[in-house]
């Protein structure tokens, strides 16, 4: 509030509620989220608890999660930076390119090829998780959001978690709803040496992977006529339109992108946690969502920070801010701690931690 | 599926439209087709095929398949252009691919075990489905069938509406009295004129070939007179008068009054049983309205409900519980009554709605979902954990919450905690349908419409989605507390996420911002389920299947409110 | 400039705001006094950016008690940055706005509403699934008093409020020639039924201030003529000031008492029409592209 002194006579009344209710609460909440936060990670790291090698634990395994998460997200943002969606349905994709893996690796396990050729075994795995996730997103776009494209925001939405319970409960009715557990090859087995601290080799696997997904992801998007095309429609659709971009095409392939990335999340996922489930893509799906959102939403590059940050906070949080308060069993707490920066990114910056780059559109 | 094709070749058009035809009829039938194995490998088509509505004849399995050759068979029979011997050529060809589909599921099944990945397809359902007869007999069988249904089907809709109408209707009432057997033979078990019709229509496992055929002959006939009583009216009165204005919202509320009326009939006839599914029902009934004040009337959608669902139940049982963890057990406060208990409860509820809506409700549109989805699994999350243990009880919940008790009685018939609820669903229609024609009713249809508009008319956002949010918050709380009373016991369990979706999707399913359109929709997505018992199991499958099918043909819901038909139903001009 | 006479202005001013109508007769002399009149809205150094565009660069206006005030300018000048920035839609990069002496940065939309501001949009924004009578009824929104909880109950303060309310929505109803239309859904009401529309429900919150954003957007020259007499007629039978944000150089010249001009952001020129019709910089900054689009330039 600069330069207001080139008017003399400035009055000074003060209108009622110049600072609003909400205003007020919303800082109180920053200031209190901030004081509680500080203190526990005191407390905590007085107590003492952790050794070095735990926190290190801790740590990989975020960055693991996080990866994951990230590959997750990024579907997410690039479905919602086209079409202005959530895809609620994401996470049951994550999910079916779970099973999809699975089902790969236990028939090659029970044969005994997955261990005899590793990589092949890992490629086919992704491969068939990829076409899977990619074909069901391209198949949720085409009969159930298309018809959306211009209603009002609500019934795409509703829709949306239509499409997702029917998947869930598709995946339930064809393979049961008990769990699976993935099998675990011999060449997983032993852990591998970083910096002096032992890391299981999924880990190393997954981080090292999602990397390559990464990279060949931000190489389609930012160098490929698709891609460019597909941020033009991100960008805006009718102009995108008027340059003779066909806006259908590129929906289509922003949706199976994105569900073949999340389907090899999901083989990660279940590499990682060493099981398969039908409601295991719901949360997941969630969190990640919080991650897109956390990287500006539409923001590629931002999807995958986002992911990874959400991944080590939630790894590290509960041991670093829960302990601190004797919270019994704060590993039950991961869940919540996602979920409150889920919330606390969409109240406090909805636009992402990198700017505003479709503020001015979105809502 | 729906989309023909567009690019016709100019030079031959008859064999062109043949052609096109053919991939029309082949087309339709694989949609049917894949639908069918979809149901047999989910497993529906399994517990269809238990299910019987004529006994020792017809299952619902039966019905099932042939009505999906059917619908191929009308829609290749509307669609198709070409002459009427290559239309049913072409009708027969769409059954047969439908069938086709099924017999190369019967020869894989045959032939490789399935089993270990689609636990559905075992066995037991290729024998039921080829009715023991081999897999080559089977599959003519199958072929054969889709082919007839086919033909049903495309005769069916090229029939007179009258006669169609009446078909339709006298086939539907076969249906509802197989299906619904065990409800209507309980309610038909008084006096000896009644039950003799009963043992007549009925054995004990179902509907009696002669009892189908006499239901559907009686509905063909009583559908048949309505429709001469009608014509003759018309003809009497003219055309003119039979156009109904639109409804004002005085007939919303005796709409909802009238349904109401049958709510309180229905389990008197209908026996003890039903009565328990009818509480249930009014419990979804009453938070469904709550959650239409938020999404139906101020259009913020929801998906945190479940949290207030919780607060009412746990702060119920923790007034009242005679337990260890209940606050007058280690406070000097004194156990409460259920009826001192239940305003609390409301209170609490609704100054946790308040509480998280104060921050969240600045989250504007598809993200206010997202964040109250959120909200809704922190409180999960929190109940269940082991550091709220000693205050919540964990996984194993509170137990010995009293039943309500009125005048020294205790209300402990599943009937009467029916009937309380149902006075408190009348009272949360009547504020819901004051609200909705007033001032703040406008308001919320304004920021439903645009925000920014609203704002800058002088509407207080956050105040009025507060009260929103509060009065949902308040209903769900109220049907939280009546359900710990009415189970006497909380269990974290009950409250999980599939709760909200569950009061979302009776809302989207009757018609969102319609009281009677909450009732129906309960009653469908509550009641029906609790009646089919086995196929409670894929009753989720269903509110997917039945979000995405309302949501793209009938996005007014079943029952729609006057406003909501109005905008999605007149054109938009200019 | 031409005065609505005194016959029309009875029949079209509504019942109830006839009080207002009398003590603002005055505004009427106007163009005598100009200068005289005291200053509704002020805005002082008013900046606005988006991170590196400079919508708005010190713009200070100064808009008099019951004047229509054009603000024109080519595309992307910044004037409808300018009416969000007045009705706090924005948060404004520096600089002050002030409405009647009171200072308007950090209210939120409503509040600025409650001060006195109403607006309509260059695209018509009108809440299209309900009626035209609803769409007024909800401007009246703030000036109804009755609480939730009395709508709940049918009180009598409610139901008198509602009946008030609903006379005065059709009075001016009337009063925007849409007469025994109210229970049209707005979206089937024609275009120019809805820009008069919008401009009821604006004049319901019962402004002092009312600012148009292109009223006459996509009309032809018949329907513009009209639009401005429609205009002059709300100024008459309300005692308003309006600030008009215009395209149509024949409207702005013949309506307008005083005409702003803005060129990327900056205030390049102020005066009466004819004034800046002849101002060599608006010339070069505006009319040349004006008369280029084919406008139709007075």
């Amino acid at each position: 509030m600069t330069a207001t002194n080139a008017l003399p006579e400035r009055p000074q009344r003060r209108v009622r509620g110049r600072v609003s209710f909400t205003t007020v609460i919303s800082w109180m909440l920053r200031i209190t989220i901030v004081v509680t936060l500080l203190a526990s990670a005191v407390s905590s790291v007085l107590k003492d608890r952790y050794s070095i090698d735990q926190w290190f634990d801790l740590v990989a395994f975020g960055i693991t999660i996080g990866s994951v998460y990230a590959l997750i997200a990024l579907g997410y943002t690039m479905v919602y930076g086209v079409l202005r969606l959530i895809n609620f349905a994401h996470g049951e994709i994550v999910m079916a390119g779970s099973f999809a893996g699975f089902f790969v690796a236990a028939s090659l396990d029970s044969t005994g090829a997955l261990n005899r050729y590793p990589i092949l075994g890992f490629a086919a795995m992704l491969a068939i998780a990829l076409l899977v996730s990619g074909g069901i997103a391209v198949l949720t776009e085409r009969f159930a959001y298309r018809p959306f494209r211009h209603a009002p925001r609500l019934a795409p939405l509703i829709c949306a978690i239509g499409v997702s319970f029917l998947l869930q409960q598709s995946f339930r009715g064809f393979f049961g709803t008990g769990l699976r557990s993935y099998p675990d090859p011999d060449w997983l087995m032993p852990p591998v040496s970083i910096f002096g601290f032992d890391v299981p080799a999924v880990q190393v696997l997954v981080v090292s992977s999602a990397i390559v997904v990464m990279v060949g992801l931000y190489l389609i998007v930012h160098k490929t006529r698709m891609g460019t095309a597909m941020r033009a429609v991100s960008e805006d659709v009718d102009v995108a339109t008027l340059m003779g971009i066909n806006v259908d095409r590129v929906v289509t392939f922003t949706f199976a992108l994105g569900g073949a990335v999340g389907g090899i999340a999901g083989v990660f996922y279940g590499l990682v946690f060493k099981q398969v489930h039908f409601f295991m893509g719901f949360t997941p799906g969630i969190k990640a969502f919080g991650a897109a959102v956390l990287g500006g939403i539409g923001n590629v590059p931002g999807a995958m920070i986002g992911g990874i940050f959400l991944g080590i906070c939630e790894s590290v949080a509960p041991a670093l801010l829960l302990d601190g308060f004797g919270i019994p069993a704060p590993h039950q707490m991961r869940d919540l701690v996602a979920f409150s920066l889920l919330i606390a990114v969409l109240i406090f910056r909805p636009y992402g931690i990198f700017g505003e780059r479709l503020a001015r559109r979105r809502g | 599926m729906t989309t023909a094709v567009t690019t016709l070749p100019v030079l031959h058009p008859a064999r062109s439209l043949a052609r096109m035809d053919m991939t029309l009829a082949l087309r339709a039938g694989s949609v049917a087709g894949i639908v069918a194995v979809y149901a047999a490998a989910v497993g529906i088509l399994k517990v269809f095929g238990q299910r019987e509505v004529i006994v020792d004849h017809l299952t619902l399995g039966h019905v099932f398949l042939f009505s999906l050759a059917g619908a191929c068979g009308a829609y290749v029979w509307t669609r198709s252009k070409a002459s009427i011997r290559l239309r049913v050529i072409n009708v027969v060809i769409a059954g047969i691919a439908s069938g086709f589909f099924l017999v190369a599921l019967i020869a894989l099944m045959a032939n490789v075990n399935l089993r270990w990945m689609f636990t559905a397809l075992s066995s037991d359902l290729l024998r039921s489905l080829i009715y023991d007869r081999g897999a080559v007999g089977g599959s003519v069988l199958f072929l054969g069938a889709g082919a007839l249904g086919a033909i049903c089907g495309a005769l069916l809709i090229g029939l007179p509406q009258t006669p169609r109408r009446c078909l339709v209707w006298g086939l539907s009432a076969v249906l509802i009295a197989g299906v619904f057997q065990e409800l209507i033979q309980i309610a038909l078990r008084f006096g000896w004129p009644i039950t003799s019709l009963r043992t007549f229509l009925y054995v004990w496992r179902g509907l009696t070939l002669q009892g189908a055929m006499i239901a559907f002959a009686t509905a063909f006939c009583v559908c048949w007179a309505l429709d001469l009583g009608r014509r003759h009216l018309r003809r009497r009165r003219g055309p003119a008068d039979i156009d109904v204005a639109i409804p004002r919202l005085r007939s919303q509320l005796a709409s909802a009054v009238l349904l109401l009326c049958i709510l309180v009939v229905f389990p008197l006839v209908a026996g003890s049983y039903i009565g328990q599914v009818m509480m249930l029902v009014s419990l979804f009934v009453l938070m469904g309205m709550g959650l239409n004040i938020e999404v139906g009337l101020a259009g913020l959608l929801d998906l945190g409900f479940v949290a207030f669902f919780a607060v009412g139940a746990y702060t119920m049982a923790l007034l009242t519980a005679d337990s260890e963890f209940a606050l007058a057990h280690y406070t000097s406060l004194p156990s409460l009554t259920f009826w001192m208990a239940l305003p609390l409860a409301v209170l609490a509820a609704t100054g946790i709605g308040i509480l998280f809506g104060l921050p969240v409700l600045g989250v504007r549109g598809d993200y206010l979902a997202v964040a109250t989805l959120g909200l809704g699994e922190i409180v999960r999350v929190l109940v269940i954990s082991d550091a709220a243990k000693p205050v919540l009880g964990g996984a194993q919940g509170i137990l010995q919450v009293p039943k309500p008790t009125i005048g020294g009685i205790e209300l402990v018939d599943p009937m009467h905690l029916f009937y309380l609820t149902l006075v408190f669903v009348l009272v949360a229609a009547l504020i819901a349908w004051r609200l909705e024609g007033s001032r703040l009713g406008r308001a919320w249809t304004a920021i439903r419409d645009d925000e920014d508009v609203a704002q800058a008319l002088g509407i207080n956002l956050v105040q009025c989605k507060l009260l929103a949010y509060g009065l949902g918050a308040a209903f769900a709380g109220l049907a939280g507390a009546i359900f710990a009373a009415m189970l006497t016991s909380v269990y974290p369990h009950s409250f999980s996420l599939l709760v909200s979706i569950n009061v979302l999707a009776l809302l989207i399913v009757g018609g969102l911002g319609s009281l009677p359109g909450v009732i129906v929709g309960a009653l469908l997505l509550i009641g029906l389920p609790e009646v089919l018992r086995e196929f409670n199991e894929y009753r989720f499958l269903f509110y997917g299947v039945l979000l995405i099918v309302v949501m793209q043909w009938r996005p007014e819901g079943l029952w729609p409110s006057p406003q909501r038909k109005r905008e999605v139903r007149t054109p938009r001009l200019g | 400039m031409a005065v609505a006479s005194e016959k029309t202005r009875s029949a079209y001013a509504p019942a109830g705001l006839k009080p207002m109508i009398t003590q603002t007769i005055a505004t009427e002399h106007f163009n005598k006094r100009q200068g005289a009149a005291p200053v509704l809205l002020r805005t002082v150094d008013l900046s606005m950016r988006f991170g590196g565009l400079t919508a708005l660069d010190r713009v200070s206006i100064d808009v008099h008690q019951g004047v229509i005030h054009s603000v024109i300018g080519p595309n992307g000048a910044g004037k409808t940055t300018l009416f969000n920035c007045v009705m706090q839609g924005h948060r404004i990069s520096s600089g002050d706005i002030q409405l009647a002496g009171e200072r308007l940065i950090g209210l939120t939309p409503d509040k600025v509403a409650a001060a006195g501001i109403a607006r309509t949009y260059q695209n018509i924004r009108l809440f299209t699934g309900i009626t035209a009578i609803e769409n007024l009824l909800v401007g009246m929104h703030r000036h109804l008093k009755s609480r939730w909880w009395e709508a709940v109950l049918a009180s009598s303060r409610c139901r008198h409020d509602e009946e008030k309310a609903h006379a005065e929505a059709r009075e001016i109803l009337k009063f925007v020639g849409l007469a025994g239309r109210g229970d049209t859904l707005a979206r089937h009401l024609s275009y120019g039924d809805q820009r008069r529309l919008e401009i009821g429900r604006a004049l319901c919150t019962r402004p002092k201030l009312l600012m148009l954003d292109e009223p006459t957007a996509g009309m032809n020259p018949r329907e513009i003529t009209e639009m401005m007499i429609f205009i002059r007629r709300v100024r008459e039978a309300f005692g308003l000031t309006i600030v008009l944000i215009e395209h149509q150089m024949r409207l702005v010249m013949e309506v307008s008492d005083k005409v702003t001009v803005l060129d990327h952001g900056v205030k390049i020129a102020e005066g009466d029409p004819a004034y800046v019709k002849s101002n060599s910089a608006v010339i070069e900054a505006y009319l040349g592209h004006a008369a280029q689009r084919q406008e139709h330039p007075a």
